[in-house]
């Protein structure tokens, strides 16, 4: 049987994998969804059509990066995604309703009639913020810890409610609003551009409260957390995390003001890539929060390879192709709709 | 308020109510995707815009329905494991692998180039856009190739062992991969998604020759979609019968179910009509046709046929709607072939786009591929029943410790939200259908430009040849 378990690391390599798709996908769709969050706020409807028309080709894209993840999970890590899916069973089934709410909208508001398309404006808008806010649910819900019992989820239905995960759900919310916003304003001029811009302030304020909130809460809430990011000399090593986050956030914000248009987005990318590396440092090695490590979920080593040698090959390729879609459709959104 | 529903059923319910739904839009995209490739080829040779004109206006369609198939799809790559976590756990090994290829190999591809084919037509070149439309057919058709491999393990698992932990384990991937029911499945299904989408094309464009529209475009839509009802649904029957007789193979108690039959017999009757009745372990009220059951099933009219009493009750499917969709699928494919057959003649008679009733008779036909397909993936998945992993672990033992209630409340929320939000995308197919295609001006050239002024007076004949 084929298997590349005494050449590589596979379990390392899938961890890492899946923690770059997943990233992947908070950036990708994390402006799309944001530019959902922030749509009924936009002053005018033709604004609006065009703010569409910025993220319409890309969407898809973006969204398939949500399923390789979970696909990825699912083929790399079989137990952490049948612990994990039950555990957070509500917030998934209200994210993906909101996921088709959204996702629909692209198609129908250009078909509806103008009273029909105020109902798909909204349908774009609260299915945006749904999505959003429960992928944020599940982080502040996964990072409390998974109460498992052997091979299976043990805790109630409702464990992954409370106010610490309700914080992180308007964190990611306020989060994604930022990198819409900054998307909005590379890819938009005029009158769009102008709200963008403060749309993206107010959201970068919310953004560096709720970062500080979660950077001093998580090692407040737990012993492990804390001795790995305040001891000496962790906390010389690390420090250069929250640092960088603050100095893009300033970066993001002198940015704005001074009429830039394409690097407060880049910079927004920077602060999600450092509160990534962030939470990835205090969840490592696990996969199922202080329950189960990557290690023990993995899939057998001839299925994380098998799946591993199409990675290889054919992921360059995605990368290559959602990189030419980006070029080609690169440059200031239309205001019409092209089709 | 659930006492008679159980977690179990309830989880059931709910993943046979959104992949229901779901399978609708891939049976209609895969085939729209195909012809899409080939009107734009046959724009891009001939220089006919009509051929374009079809494609704009079935390209929107395109869009609505694969943007449905999307959202419907995300929802199941995620129910494996809020609903079936135990199912995800123990098999993930195998079906992780083949779920992933397909994503690599046919979401992003199929995503990606879906933005070129809707977005792209003025900052690419035809060439590159024609491409783009073919990468997304040939996207459809592998994302089918994975998923229909990963059901067709399922059904007739092989090249695998059951380890201590209780957890499956690959030993041989090229038998996961084409285990013996995926050609038979793969090739059945993609012809089905065919010839759903040319009953659904015919459809459309017998509604714009009978009420006198679009002429010149219904015949470009009715025409083609007559080609494929005359030479391929005949070959669903042939595919057809050889996955039922790899089904009597692998999976014999769903044939039984199929049949109606309970008692193993030589002769074995065809039973074309009456009412299983599982307690009573007889099918009433029977019509039947002797010795044919045996003679499709062995071919050979005193073939023995097994029934149903060969297994013990609690491993026998629910015999009525195995038996029932089964017939209906079956009714519709003679229904297509008979539209086919038909077709030929009125065409051999020069009267295929202008005979009122064949016309109605193609309009009524226009949802019978889905009817169809629905039909057919009832008959396999309930006839499986009662095992997920054919043979080796029951659906029952499949489920996520997640309780009624949530299930109850999820599945109220699929079925509402489905209602409304597909609701609306049909009303908006309803409406593109009701505009029609719209007209191009002619194009210039093969490099897709707008014709300029200066060359109108050249006339038709040079312009579309140069």
């Amino acid at each position: 049987m084929f298997s590349l378990e005494h050449v590589v690391d596979l379990p390392l390599i899938w961890y890492a994998l899946i923690i770059v798709a997943i990233f992947l996908y908070i950036l990708l769709d994390g402006f799309d969804l944001g530019v959902g969050v922030v749509f009924p706020f936009a002053p005018s409807d033709p604004c609006r059509d065009r703010m569409m028309n910025s993220i319409a080709p890309f969407w898809d894209g973006n969204e398939t990066w949500l399923v390789l993840a979970g696909g990825g999970l699912f083929a790399a890590f079989p137990l952490a995604y049948a612990l994990l899916m039950p555990a957070i069973y509500i917030p998934v089934i209200i994210m993906l309703l909101g996921l088709i709410f959204r996702g629909v909208a692209f198609e129908f508001r250009f078909k509806a009639s103008d009273r029909g398309r105020v109902v798909w404006d909204y349908a774009f808008h609260f299915g945006s913020i749904a999505a959003a806010f429960m992928q944020g649910v599940f982080i502040g819900s996964v990072v409390q810890g998974i109460t498992v019992n052997g091979r299976q989820f043990a805790g109630g239905a409702f464990d992954w409610l409370n106010a610490y995960s309700v914080m992180t759900g308007v964190a990611v919310v306020s989060g994604y609003a930022l990198l819409g916003a900054c998307w909005l304003v590379m890819k938009t001029d005029g009158i769009t551009q102008v709200w963008a811009r403060k749309c993206a302030a107010y959201a970068l304020g919310y953004v560096g409260l709720f970062l500080a909130i979660v950077s001093i809460s998580m090692p407040l809430m737990n012993p492990a957390i804390r001795e790995l990011w305040w001891s000496t000399p962790n906390i010389y090593y690390l420090a250069p995390i929250p640092s960088t986050s603050l100095v893009l956030i300033l970066l993001i914000w002198r940015d704005l003001h001074a009429g830039r248009e394409v690097r407060p987005f880049l910079c927004s990318m920077g602060v999600f890539f450092t509160a990534y590396l962030g939470l990835g440092i205090s969840l490592w090695p696990y996969v199922v929060p202080f329950a189960v490590t990557f290690r023990q979920a993995a899939a057998a080593a001839p299925s994380q390879s098998l799946l591993l040698v199409g990675t290889i090959i054919l992921l360059p390729a995605v990368l290559g192709y959602t990189a030419y879609c980006y070029y080609l459709f690169r440059g200031k959104a239309p205001c019409e709709s092209a089709y | 308020m659930f006492e008679d529903l159980n977690a179990v059923t309830l989880a059931r319910i709910q993943f046979a109510f959104t992949v229901s739904f779901h399978i609708l839009f891939p049976a209609f995209t895969i085939g729209l995707a195909s012809w899409l490739a080939v009107l734009e080829w046959r724009w891009l040779s001939t220089g006919k815009t009509v051929y374009a004109e079809v494609y704009r206006m079935w390209v929107k369609i395109f869009a609505v329905t694969f943007g449905m198939g999307v959202v419907s799809g995300v929802v199941l790559s995620f129910q494996f494991g809020t609903n079936w976590s135990v199912f995800a756990d123990k098999g993930g090994n195998i079906l992780g692998p083949l779920l992933g290829y397909e994503v690599l190999t046919a979401f992003f591809l199929e995503a990606s180039f879906l933005g070129v084919m809707l977005f792209g037509w003025n900052r690419v070149s035809p060439r590159m856009h024609f491409a783009s439309t073919v990468i997304v057919a040939v996207g459809t058709l592998i994302s089918a190739f994975w998923i229909l491999s990963a059901n067709s393990w399922m059904q007739t698992p092989q090249g695998f062992t059951l380890g201590e932990d209780g957890l499956l384990y690959p030993t041989n991937w090229l038998e996961i991969i084409f285990n013996p029911s995926f050609p038979y499945r793969f090739f059945h299904m993609v012809t089905a998604a065919y010839l759903t989408t040319a009953f659904t094309v015919a459809g459309i464009g017998a509604f714009y020759l009978w009420r006198e529209r679009h002429v010149s475009h219904a015949r470009v839509m009715f025409g083609m979609a007559m080609i494929m009802a005359i030479l391929v649904a005949p070959m669903q029957l042939v595919l057809g019968d050889l996955h039922g007789l790899n089904t009597l193979e692998h999976q014999p108690a769903k044939v039984s179910a199929m049949e109606g039959l309970w008692d193993t017999q030589r002769e074995a009757p065809l039973v074309l009509f009456g009412w299983p009745d599982q307690d009573a372990e007889t099918t009433r009220y029977k019509l039947e046709i002797p010795q044919l059951s045996s003679l499709i099933l062995t071919h050979d009219p005193q073939g023995e046929v097994k029934g149903l009493k060969e297994w013990p009750p609690d491993e026998r499917p629910p015999v009525a709607w195995v038996f029932w969709s089964f017939r209906i699928m079956v009714g519709v494919g003679i229904m297509m072939i008979a539209t086919g057959v038909i077709g030929l003649v009125l065409y051999l008679r020069k009267r295929l786009f202008d005979t009122k009733w064949f016309q109605v008779w193609c309009m009524a036909l226009t949802p019978g591929g889905f009817i169809a397909v629905l039909a057919g993936w009832f008959v396999t998945e309930i006839g499986r029943q009662p095992y997920i992993v054919y043979g080796f672990m029951k659906t029952a033992e499949a489920t996520s410790p997640v309780s009624a209630g949530p299930i109850a409340i999820s599945l109220l929320a699929f079925v509402v939200v489905y209602v409304f939000v597909f609701g609306a995308g049909s009303y908006y197919i309803l409406k593109l259908i009701a505009k029609g295609p719209g007209i191009l001006e002619p194009v210039y050239g093969d490099h897709g430009v707008a014709r300029p002024p200066i060359v109108t007076e050249i006339g038709d004949r040079e312009a579309q040849h140069v």
